[in-house]
């Protein structure tokens, strides 16, 4: 099984990828200090350093990384999707829009 | 975890703090007098020009940043003797006094009455003496305590949260339990992880003092019309897998690891005590490792993932990266390359040895890359315009 995904904690909704991934591969994903934590078939091509999705997310879902939220779910995310601008937003950035919205 | 048991040498300056350079640096007051710094570096073997684009009719808060920039790099232990060149006496005079107040030889020159010719001649002389100094001062045995270090990422992506990052926050960690002092920084970047700064801070003042100034921060990019989160995170950032500002500044904050944040420090301004510090900072590299050297730093860490190619003239700047292409692609920048936790050739602490073997081989005189590569970017904070 090929080691393809870190991940930062592994509640994560989302990993790392440390090599390009192919559509349709089988990869392992571990936390960065070796403990496996699922393998998944990743369904688009993901690029090195671009996220996978660890399970499906619904649209607004608040994106977990680090153990933290690092934006929402623009759309459906499945599950082992691509993650990237085009499927997730910042929280930051919406509320600022917002609040310039509400002046 | 300890420290790599590697026997560590450097200059114990008069005041009584740890260099591990020997700079004598021939440092412009004022744009106007960079014509004459560059004289004298070019007649006098062993000196280094430290010349700027600023200092004339300043005034107020930018003024004061100006002089506690050039007075806090004139003071850096990483510099043995300070030729100062300004064209007028009072501004230069400033300048001279807050250097001296360590104890290391400094002398003004100011251009008015003189011209740059007769000038270049006498601060060539007394470069020429300070020369002569400097070069017979000995490296004596020196601790892990005594070395200030610094650190900022730049060129930032997934690789950088993941794992250099991490690599710094361990390196950290190990660096605070050994008493070392210790700066961070980067105030608009931290945008979407500042609770978890305020959460480390020691005390409820530290934490409201960097409130204030990230608060202050976000104000002034707001009344320029713009929304930092819209610029944030840059082109690079997005090409090597960062999507938002928030997921940017959680990797950025991976730097302190599980340190606390002993104190807050403004711009240039100098740690009083051991510990880890927040240093109000512009998040642009070459101004925040300038601030950092102002602040009394020797020693920076700095961590890219597509590759920020950054140095600085006095504090030697470590570069390290865990991706691959640029390990690959940028290797003569590269000096700890961690791609290999990509791989799982070794864990964080395994990152972390390394990291600390290239810190006692740089403290000890090995040239980083970018000091190879003569990487010099020294760049003066401007926090607004000239009157």
């Amino acid at each position: 099984m090929k080691k393809g995904i870190l991940l930062h904690e592994a509640t994560d909704d989302v990993g790392v990828a440390v090599m390009d991934l192919q559509a349709g591969e089988e990869i392992e994903a571990l936390t960065l200090e070796g403990t496996p934590v699922m393998t998944l078939k990743v369904i688009e091509n993901v690029p090195l350093g671009h996220k996978v999705a660890m399970r499906a997310m619904a649209a607004g879902h608040h994106v977990q990384e680090y153990g933290r939220s690092i934006g929402y779910a623009a759309q459906d995310i499945p599950f082992g999707a691509h993650v990237h601008v085009h499927n997730i937003k910042s929280l930051r950035w919406a509320a600022s829009k917002a609040k310039v919205l509400e002046e | 975890m300890s420290l790599p048991n590697i026997p560590l040498t450097g200059y114990r300056r008069e005041n009584g703090r740890v260099g591990i350079r020997n700079h004598v640096v021939i440092m412009s007051v004022d744009d106007i007098s960079n014509a004459a710094v560059e004289g004298v570096s070019r007649l006098i073997r062993g000196t280094y020009p430290l010349t700027h684009p600023y200092g004339r009719l300043q005034f107020g808060a930018d003024l004061r940043l100006t002089f506690d920039t050039l007075i806090g790099t004139g003071r850096n232990p990483n510099v043995a003797a300070v030729v100062v060149i300004g064209i007028e006496p009072t501004w230069t005079e400033h300048v001279v006094k807050g250097i001296a107040e360590t104890g290391k030889p400094v002398a003004g020159f100011s251009i008015e009455r003189y011209g740059d010719l007769k000038t270049i001649e006498m601060a060539s002389r007394k470069a020429k003496e300070f020369v002569h100094y400097a070069s017979e001062l000995p490296r004596v045995p020196v601790e892990w305590k005594d070395i200030w270090v610094s650190t900022k990422c730049g060129e930032s992506d997934t690789t950088s949260g993941l794992a250099s990052n991490p690599t710094i926050g361990r390196i950290f960690e190990r660096l605070e339990a050994n008493g070392n002092t210790l700066i961070f920084g980067e105030t608009t970047e931290v945008t979407g992880a500042e609770d978890k700064i305020i959460e480390n801070c020691v005390t409820p003042e530290v934490a409201a003092q960097f409130k204030a100034a990230f608060d202050d921060y976000q104000a002034l990019v707001e009344s320029q019309g713009v929304s930092l989160l819209g610029s944030q995170p840059t082109e690079g950032n997005i090409r090597g897998g960062l999507s938002t500002i928030e997921e940017k500044a959680l990797g950025n904050v991976e730097k302190m690891g599980r340190c606390k944040i002993a104190g807050f420090l403004k711009p240039a301004e100098e740690p009083k005590k051991p510990g880890l510090h927040f240093m109000d900072s512009s998040s642009a590299a070459a101004e925040m490792v300038t601030l950092c050297c102002a602040a009394g730093a020797v020693l920076h860490l700095f961590t890219t993932g597509q590759g920020n190619i950054i140095g600085n003239p006095i504090e030697p700047v470590i570069k390290f990266s865990a991706n691959p292409l640029t390990v690959e692609t940028m290797s003569e920048h590269i000096d700890v390359d961690l791609s290999g936790l990509l791989r799982f050739e070794y864990n964080l602490d395994g990152a972390a040895d390394r990291g600390l073997e290239m810190m006692a081989r740089t403290i000890n005189g090995r040239l980083t890359s970018a000091e190879a590569l003569r990487h010099d970017e020294f760049v003066i904070t401007k926090l607004y315009r000239s009157a």
